[in-house]
């Protein structure tokens, strides 16, 4: 669908296209009332609300473990990080309204799997360190892709990143330091970051998307300015910043691959399964039925609140209220 | 066990038991806002219990951390209100609970925050602000809700009936409130359920819901003696204390 909007924007490159690419290209951002292409709102609306649907959904994995955190404390930080996660959903599904689609609607999407979000939740959290992993490699990994977000072409968009990008630098150090604590307890604690490093390395590694040869959207993204680097550009950035990071907790990358390649600069490193990556996308991961099956069940049981709200709203005949 | 001891582990355990609670709506509330309101409030409660416990440790002595008293205590220590180890039968009840405790946590707040005791004092005017909020919140709720839709109004009705006899529990009193009232420490037991009174028959009769007339009334989690519900909330929240004794987290 999305490579017939592509070719369909080439085809009928009028004068206002050539005028946004040229702002585009100036570095001037587009903000809500300016004309755009429709192949870049759609995109947009498909990539905002992806991302915003992965903070709802990323809530799941996170909240199985809020009631079971070992300390106070560490109930209270990942409380914190869950409702951040929660915001950030709200914030991205505000920057998707500006483009004329409602948060009903995105919803709707998601709920009938037309709209996607991050493949990682698909992917159960088992023990306490799989918090710390997922602090660690999946924050990190979200913000090697949206630090260039930032910079964004479209204003609300780029906005929203900034205000993102400073939480999730949060979540990084404090998923980190959990795992610090593990990897300095007892040997039990060890096992237990080593297995989840184990489980999250290659579901992170495919937080970047497919490679670049395979992956449709980047071109012309790219040229708009939604994205400013490419899946493998960012994958390999993560995997050099991670790399050190796990020697440091004495932790092994399972990856049998891996090597610094002094030439480069940077490590080699072996394929993900990209069948998998692709089975996931397609429904068929670990916890796909779940988590869809959780949105469903909040968005069903909470059918009542809302209309409940808004029949109150209409009584005092004030602007409606619901949301 | 000391008096003050066991009015910081009932006000602790309070927060500690409701804030497990809240927490499991954490991605599965109504509306997004929620969520975050849910996650906040929760927030909010664990602090609180961090505090109380804080003092609880330091005034018993025995070396003891607010963690050892959250995760290491069994059931029939553990002191809260059975009204917050309620569970989430629906968002109604989740609503309703908070209502009802936020209705007596409140006036209560309000007593601490000029209490003889410095270290309760400091932690009742540091927290007075978010329970304010709590209620301001959880009361607009309860009537938007109640005097809301067929269907919300019942849903309220009948988490109001089911959780109307736990609040005996929270306004329940012993020699303990004596004590802590005859010290200072604490407000006379009379004041907060005289509060509560009023706060729950306006607001509940704003919300159009009706105070069941029952002479049920449950009390007992002050004692230590619980809900069948307890159980599970603790075999669930202290699992890795338990599983890994001694680690460190
Ligand atoms: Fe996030
Ligand atoms: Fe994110
Ligand atoms: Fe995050």
């Amino acid at each position: 669908m999305y490579a017939q909007l592509v070719e369909s924007g080439k085809a009928e490159t009028s004068e206002q296209d050539v005028a946004f690419q040229k702002r585009i290209d100036d570095g001037i951002r587009i903000e809500p009332k300016d004309w755009m292409p429709e192949g870049y709102r759609k995109t947009l609306i498909r990539q905002i609300g992806q991302h915003a649907h992965s903070e709802i959904v990323g809530q799941l994995p996170e909240g199985n473990w809020i009631t079971r955190a070992p300390t106070l404390q560490r109930k209270a930080i990942l409380l914190a990080k869950v409702q951040d996660e929660a915001g950030h959903g709200l914030y991205l599904y505000c920057a998707a309204e500006t483009l004329g689609i409602s948060r009903d609607e995105m919803t709707e999407q998601l709920l009938a799997g037309k709209a996607k979000y991050s493949s990682i939740f698909n992917y159960p959290t088992l023990t306490w360190a799989d918090i710390g992993a997922i602090g660690w490699l999946v924050d990190g990994a979200a913000i090697m892709n949206q630090v260039p977000l930032q910079r964004c072409s479209y204003g609300p968009y780029s906005r929203a990143m900034i205000r993102i990008c400073k939480e999730e630098s949060f979540h990084q150090r404090q998923g980190f330091d959990i795992m610090r604590a593990l990897v300095e307890g007892t040997e039990d604690q060890k096992a237990m970051a080593q297995d989840a490093l184990n489980r999250w390395w290659w579901p992170s590694l495919m937080m970047f998307g497919p490679s670049d040869k395979d992956s449709v959207h980047s071109e012309q993204s790219m040229r708009w300015g939604i994205k400013q680097n490419t899946n493998d550009e960012l994958r390999q950035k993560f995997v050099d910043q991670t790399v050190p990071q796990a020697e440091w907790l004495g932790l092994t990358v399972p990856d049998s691959e891996l090597s610094w390649n002094e030439e480069k600069g940077g490590y080699d490193f072996g394929e993900p399964d990209w069948n998998e990556f692709m089975e996931v996308i397609k429904g068929n991961g670990p916890c796909n039925r779940e988590r869809l099956e959780a949105r469903q069940k909040a968005w069903d049981d909470g059918a009542w609140f809302r209309e409940g709200l808004m029949a109150h709203a209409e009584k005092q005949s004030a602007p409606i209220a619901a949301e | 066990m000391d008096a003050f001891v066991t009015f910081c582990l009932r006000m602790g355990d309070n927060a500690l038991i409701l804030g497990q609670r809240t927490a499991e709506w954490c991605g599965h509330a109504p509306v997004l806002e929620e969520d975050i309101a849910f996650a906040n409030m929760g927030l909010d409660l664990i602090g609180q219990t961090q505090l109380w416990y804080g003092l609880a440790a330091e005034a018993e002595g025995k070396g003891r951390t607010p963690d050892d008293l959250a995760f290491l205590r069994p059931e029939r220590q553990f002191l809260n209100s059975l009204l917050v180890e309620q569970p989430n039968t629906d968002f109604g009840h989740a609503l309703m609970r908070q209502y009802l405790f936020d209705a007596w946590h409140l006036p209560m707040q309000e007593e601490l925050a000029k209490s003889s005791h410095e270290g309760v004092r400091g932690l009742a005017q540091k927290t007075v602000k978010e329970v304010r909020y709590h209620l301001d919140r959880s009361r607009d709720l309860i009537v938007r809700l109640g005097d809301g839709s067929e269907e919300s109004h019942k849903r309220m009705q009948d988490a109001l009936d089911w959780l109307w006899p736990f609040t005996a529990d929270l306004l329940a009193t012993d020699e303990v409130d004596a004590q802590m009232a005859d010290e200072g420490i604490a407000p006379v037991p009379a004041l907060i359920a005289k509060a509560f009174d009023a706060e729950t028959q306006a607001t509940l009769a704003r919300a159009t819901l009706t105070i069941p007339e029952t002479r049920l009334r449950r009390t007992g989690g002050r004692d230590g003696i619980h809900t069948e519900h307890m159980g599970y909330i603790l075999a669930e929240m202290q699992s890795l204390q338990r599983t890994y004794p001694g680690a460190r987290w």
